[in-house]
């Protein structure tokens, strides 16, 4: 099981950066968040998949899971939810002020 | 357990919250920022001085115990950290009164400001790297709005940049927190360290660690910096400011935190690998420096190059390069801060950041000048003022151990840097008067004062470094024995 998300993890990573390095602003926040789900589930991973009982008082078993990482995800999606939500915003009110939404013409030092 | 270390972070907040309701009552909002940011400056101050007598504060949040919940913890490097960003938060603030613009004071400049401070402070107290990891993005998040508030053409396109460099930072920031969680099984700065010495910093916690400095390297600037001088030099200029004066700092900060406490066993690998990207920070830093001939290139590229020097302290690893980054990064806060304002508001009066199209403006701005050009010499490290002591200590402790070249480069940098910095002035001040006071786009009123506050301050280090010296030394002492900060939180 392992050994397949590890597998999941990277095909996500391999996707968003891809996307990232496309041209398209659309495309790039799309890679963003590919990328940050890579990221949740590598956590996820990382930190052992389910091997006990959930983590509940009274509940007798040999071994637990750990609710930590999924504490740290939580919060992780959280962030990312928000940042991906003005990303989009920006991306629109850049596209309407600026014209365009290929990185190629966004680059530049010229000064207005 | 001591509440006080929560306050620089819950004052803030909730200023920022206060704020909020006060949307079209510019004066109040002033009013309110104002007084916020002097009690932190108290608070900030108190609990240094808290830290010089009674050694490390810490706070179990939520009476959670160490290694199971989230700490704050406030050594000596921690707290003047605090207190220096409170200072420089507070000369930004009020050089925003009259430089800012209605328009994004009525659009929550102020209470995103404060919600920024509250970031810094936090990564600066927690002891936890996932939380670490939270503040750093309640400190960007805010960053991204202030970058962008007032949404001109060039903010827009920086911005798409700025941001997009820090979510991907921000992702590597969790992927490497998921490795280190993966071999060590806790969060717990302090744990951390103890559970790293146990099991050896071997190949793979090697490589988690290489991982730390990319991700703190990029939101430091460190070597990648390749993001910073445009999006610096996009945001108006007490925004510029502050982001130099403090965000840098806090990578700077991180770096700090995980080599000194978790990841000290291979110097000779991660520590060797710190030595050359600071050193081709430097160079590159002050390239960009010497080539640009626009004000804010000009001092952005010179953020960079300061990132190299502090890091370059950390990674000769004696007592003394760290006594020596630590007054260097409390020096480089204030004065970068202090370049920043005095660029706006030289940029505000002649109208243009072209170095080529403006001159002679000390005929009628002699107080401005003279304070630019202190700002200068203290920047490049004349001695009576505070950037000298940083270098002399930085430059002793490279050579004891035995880094001849990045010592030599530090001290070229420190030239170029000085000539970058004048040949702002000469251009900007010399030469003839090319408008008279009508035809100035801006004026200098109530600029100067805020500005005064950080000259005084780089004097005040300087000449009274003696008085500051004790508190470096035991900042220093803290970061080169981590079992005093393993003591102080766990107390086995």
């Amino acid at each position: 099981m392992e050994i397949l998300m590890s597998v999941v993890v990277g095909i996500l990573f391999m996707v968003g950066t891809y996307l990232i390095l496309t041209k398209s602003l659309l495309r790039i926040i799309l890679g963003t968040g590919i990328i940050s789900h890579g990221v949740h589930l590598l956590l996820l991973t990382m930190a052992g998949l389910k091997t006990g009982a959930p983590p509940l008082l009274g509940e007798n078993a040999a071994l637990y899971t750990d609710p930590l990482p999924q504490a740290l995800i939580l919060t992780a999606i959280v962030i990312s939810f928000g940042v991906t939500g003005f990303f989009f915003v920006l991306a629109y009110r850049a596209y309407k002020e600026l014209g365009t939404d290929d990185m190629d013409k966004l680059r530049g030092n010229d000064h207005e | 357990m001591n509440n006080l270390v929560v306050l620089p972070i819950v004052l803030p907040i909730l200023t920022g919250i206060i704020l909020i309701f006060f949307r079209n009552q510019i004066g109040l909002q002033r009013w309110i920022s104002f007084i916020s940011l002097l009690f932190l400056i108290g608070l900030a101050a108190n609990i240094v001085q808290q830290v010089y007598v009674d050694g490390i504060q810490t706070l179990y949040l939520g009476g959670w115990l160490p290694p199971f919940g989230i700490v704050l913890v406030a050594d000596m490097f921690a707290s003047l950290l605090v207190l220096t960003t409170a200072i420089v938060a507070l000369s930004c603030l009020w050089f925003s009164f009259r430089s800012i613009g209605i328009e994004r004071e009525k659009h929550y400049y102020y209470p995103f400001f404060h919600f920024l401070i509250a970031g810094v402070s936090g990564s600066f107290l927690t002891g936890d790297i996932f939380n670490l990891f939270v503040f750093f993005e309640v400190m960007l998040i805010s960053s991204y709005v202030l970058i962008v508030l007032g949404a001109t053409k060039i903010q827009l396109r920086e911005t798409l940049k700025y941001l997009l460099v820090n979510i991907v930072s921000s992702a590597l920031f969790v992927a490497s927190v998921a490795f280190l969680y993966a071999i060590t099984g806790t969060l717990n700065m302090a744990d951390l360290s103890v559970r790293v010495a146990e099991v050896g910093q071997t190949g793979l916690l090697n490589v988690v660690a290489l991982l730390f400095l990319v991700v703190f390297g990029l939101k430091a600037g460190l070597f990648l910096y390749f993001w910073l001088p445009g999006s610096y030099s996009a945001p108006p200029t007490p925004v510029a400011a502050l982001f130099a004066g403090l965000l840098t700092k806090v990578g700077i900060y991180a770096i700090f935190r995980t080599f000194t406490l978790i990841f000290y066993h291979q110097p000779g690998i991660t520590h060797e690998v710190m030595a050359w990207m600071a050193a081709a920070t430097m160079i590159l830093g002050v390239i960009g420096a010497i080539a640009f001939s626009d004000v804010r290139q000009v001092l952005a590229f010179n953020v960079v190059a300061g990132v190299g020097f502090i890091i370059f302290g950390l990674a000769a690893f004696t007592t003394a390069s760290f006594q020596g980054a630590i007054f260097y990064l409390i020096h480089d806060m204030i004065v970068k801060a202090l370049l920043f304002l005095l660029g706006g508001a030289v940029i505000g009066i002649a109208g243009t950041s072209h170095l080529k199209k403006m001159g002679g403006l000390i005929k009628y701005h002699p107080s401005l000048g003279w304070m630019f050009f202190i700002a200068a010499l203290a920047l490049a490290g004349v001695p009576p003022l505070s950037g000298f002591i940083g270098k002399l200590l930085i430059v002793q402790g490279g050579l004891t151990a035995e880094f001849y070249w990045i010592t030599g480069i530090s001290l070229a940098t420190s030239l170029l840097i000085l000539y970058s910095i004048i040949k702002v002035f000469m251009h900007a001040f010399w030469g003839e008067t090319k408008l008279s006071p009508k035809e100035e786009k801006g004026s200098e009123k109530g600029l100067l004062a805020p500005c005064a506050i950080l000259v005084f301050l780089s004097f005040a280090l300087g000449l009274g470094a003696d008085y500051l010296y004790p508190y470096i030394e035991v900042a220093a002492e803290t970061l080169m024995d981590p079992s005093i900060y393993i003591q102080a939180v766990l107390k086995e």
